[in-house]
């Protein structure tokens, strides 16, 4: 392996990149399309469900009620409905979410009886959605059911008892504020690295075969490590620099707490680069054209990266099979070291594990590209 | 010009297929150092073939090629340090700059660090690009990307060149003066092979070899091979239906084989003197009046004719 040919190939890519302003625009601007796309499309945190009413009784009570779920930043208030049909029009179109039906006999037989109905109506439609939903109207109206009966007692002369046998007391560590947004936008990173770091390289081989180059390049000496190794450098660079940005918008723009240092994040990102680099250069050798070989790259680092790598949807959660699948997928690993490193503040040592799947990883991968390229015409 | 020793090029019995297909069918030959070896041939002849796997780029199906007097197929690698190859299409970076070019292949070539600049010089000097180093290949007139692939051919001064038809669609001009430069670098000691389909680049050949069907039909010099191809007269004939004269040419006594030539026919015959008025008679005869009957002298485009129809035919007598 000789220095003098590696730079001459990495020399020439570079001019390569800055002369293509396709190329360019690839490295640069999907990375941040992407991160505003997710960092804001994705979104599983359950606020502001619109929330329609129909209050047939309109008593001072049942006002109160509906002023809690006002209150509440979970709902948000649409309108007040005048009949049963108002409400289902609702629900279909999509208006609404949730919908509270207070009858006419609510406040009397709360004094009555001591008990009473409300009905809710949630479109069940988005099935996650739904049942988080109704389970804040559920805790709404049972904070409500406490006062109303703590005032009931009072008003009939009695003790309120304010102790609860248990409490919980719930605390929250890594993300407080349980906020979505800042355990998806440290996945999005691996998102963007796998698209851009495959898309990039799938290029690279397949130009040479489209604008016949390549037959004069294999008459000549060049190895074919020393060809992967020029050809990836620069688009190394390249990724490093749009790692940058990503972190760059996750810290400033997103707000999202980084805790750890930059060194581990520096050495995991460089070691999915080299997979995912590795991934387009193998395409490319494999498809010998350009817009193949880039929907190739895409279709296999951006499916398996978005579904299976745990970025927004929990691996504990799949299916057993579906579980044992994920080990193959490199931007698992990367994604739960990704997120210890931003939330948790994790260092290399308590990230051993998924670093060195990484690193065995970005070696098995390299050396399945350096081997695919042959320099012979047959 | 023969014998093992001098040889850069032996080639032995060498044959390729591309599945059932023949594309070589067992051919030999040697080139000497300096020597110019035009290969002459009609499209998919197997010219293409034959220059890809001397430079490594197809194994042989059988036989053996030996450059700079290593086995191409046992240590390619080691073949490639050794030549310079211009492919059949233009193949440097359109999107790099004259110098970009040339400084990427003389990277890859392993040009020393201390000649470059010197080797640089020298191969913008030879194409006729001083002054335009920094241009965009993409550029570049077809004659001057020309000299400028056979620059970058030699950077690492090669004692083997291979070109595949290194002049097609290029104006006579610029072919002229890229055959210049062939004689220069043979007259320097390197041997080139190239392969054309230009007749008359076949005549600036030290040797040349027919190839026809994937094997050689003539090997000798451009003098060698109008004697040897012609073993009688030529006779140009001028008339009106040439089509119609043509078969009833064929079939004329005296006549060996004819052939169109353009807007005329060119028949060889066994006495040109005693042939051309019984010839235009005989078409006369035959409802083709006004014919003329001229002696010419052969052309190295009419025995390649020739020896391609006869060679054509053996084949498909032997099939």
């Amino acid at each position: 392996m000789r220095l003098r040919r590696i730079r001459a190939i990495s020399m020439k890519e570079t001019l390569q990149i800055i002369r293509d302003p396709r190329s360019l625009m690839i490295a640069l601007l999907i990375p941040l399309m992407q991160m505003f796309m997710f960092g804001y499309g994705v979104n599983l945190d359950v606020k502001h469900i619109p929330l329609c009413t129909l209050d047939w009784e309109n008593s001072q009570t049942s006002q109160e009620l509906l002023e809690r779920f006002a209150a509440s930043s979970y709902f948000n208030m649409q309108k007040a409905a005048a009949n049963h049909p108002d409400i289902k029009r609702n629900l279909d179109d999509g208006s609404c979410r949730l919908a509270i039906v207070i009858p006419a006999d609510f406040s009397q037989r709360l004094n009555d009886s001591g008990s009473s109905t409300v009905q809710v109506l949630v479109d069940g439609t988005d099935s996650n959605t739904a049942s988080i939903a109704a389970n804040y109207a559920r805790s709404v109206i049972a904070g409500f059911s406490t006062d109303e009966q703590t005032r009931s007692i009072e008003r009939k002369g009695g003790v309120v008892q304010t102790t609860t046998p248990v409490d919980t007391q719930a605390r929250v560590w890594f993300n407080e504020e349980l906020e979505s947004r800042n355990f998806i936008v440290p996945g999005i990173v691996a998102l963007v690295m796998a698209i851009v770091g495959a898309q990039l390289t799938s290029l690279t081989i397949a130009r040479e075969w489209e604008r016949g180059t390549m037959e004069l390049l294999m008459s000549t000496p060049v190895q074919p490590m020393e060809l992967m190794i020029g050809k990836l450098l620069p688009y190394f660079i390249v990724g490093l620099a749009d790692a940058a940005i990503c972190l760059i918008l996750a810290v400033f723009w997103f707000k999202v707490p980084f805790r750890g240092t930059l060194a581990t994040l520096f050495l995991t990102t460089s070691l999915f680069l080299i997979v995912m680099l590795c991934i387009g250069y193998y395409v490319s050798i494999a498809i010998r054209s350009q817009v193949g070989a880039s929907q190739i790259a895409l279709l296999v680092t951006m499916l398996p990266t978005t579904l299976l790598s745990g970025f927004a949807f929990p691996i504990e959660q799949m299916p057993m099979f579906v579980q044992g699948v994920t080990y193959l997928v490199s931007a698992r690993y990367y994604v739960t070291i990704l997120k210890a490193v931003f939330l948790k503040g994790s260092g290399a040592a308590e990230l051993a594990a998924p670093i060195l799947f990484l690193a065995l990883y970005a070696v098995g991968v390299s050396f399945l590209a350096a081997r695919a390229f042959h320099k012979t015409l047959d | 010009m023969s014998g093992a020793a001098s040889s850069q090029i032996v080639v032995e019995g060498l044959v390729k297929r591309f599945g059932t297909f023949e594309a070589l069918g067992g051919v030999s030959f040697t080139v000497a150092g300096g020597e110019i070896m035009g290969f002459l041939g009609p499209n998919g002849a197997g010219k293409s073939t034959l220059i890809r796997i001397l430079c490594g780029l197809l194994r042989p199906s059988a036989g053996r090629a030996l450059v700079a007097g290593i086995d191409v197929a046992q240590d390619p690698e080691a073949v490639r340090k050794r030549i310079g190859y211009m492919s059949q299409k233009f193949s440097l970076y359109s999107d790099l700059s004259v110098a970009e070019n040339l400084r990427f292949f003389g990277g890859i070539y392993g040009v020393p660090r201390d000649r470059i600049e010197e080797r640089l010089r020298f191969a913008i000097d030879m194409a006729g690009l001083t002054g335009q180093e920094d241009s965009l290949v993409a550029t570049l007139a077809g004659g001057w990307k020309q000299r400028l692939a056979l620059g970058a051919a030699i950077l690492h001064n090669p004692q083997i060149l291979f070109l595949d038809e290194p002049t097609s669609g290029v104006d006579p001009q610029s072919r002229r003066r890229f055959w210049d430069l062939i004689h220069t670098l043979g007259s320097e000691g390197v041997s080139v092979l190239v392969s054309t389909h230009y007749m008359d680049e076949a005549e600036y050949c030290n040797r040349i070899a027919l190839i026809n069907r994937g094997r050689l039909i003539a090997l000798g010099t451009p003098h060698e091979l109008k004697q040897q191809a012609l073993t009688g007269e030529l006779l140009a004939i001028a008339c009106n239906d040439i089509g119609a004269a043509l078969s009833v040419l064929q079939k004329a006594p005296g006549v060996r084989d004819a052939a169109v030539f353009g807007n005329s026919l060119h028949l060889m015959v066994d006495n040109a003197m005693r042939r051309a008025p019984e010839l235009t008679d005989y078409l006369a005869e035959h409802g083709i009046a006004g014919a003329t009957a001229t002696r010419i002298v052969p052309t190295l485009e009419d025995s390649f004719v020739y020896l391609v129809s006869v060679s054509s035919h053996d084949a498909k007598e032997t099939r």
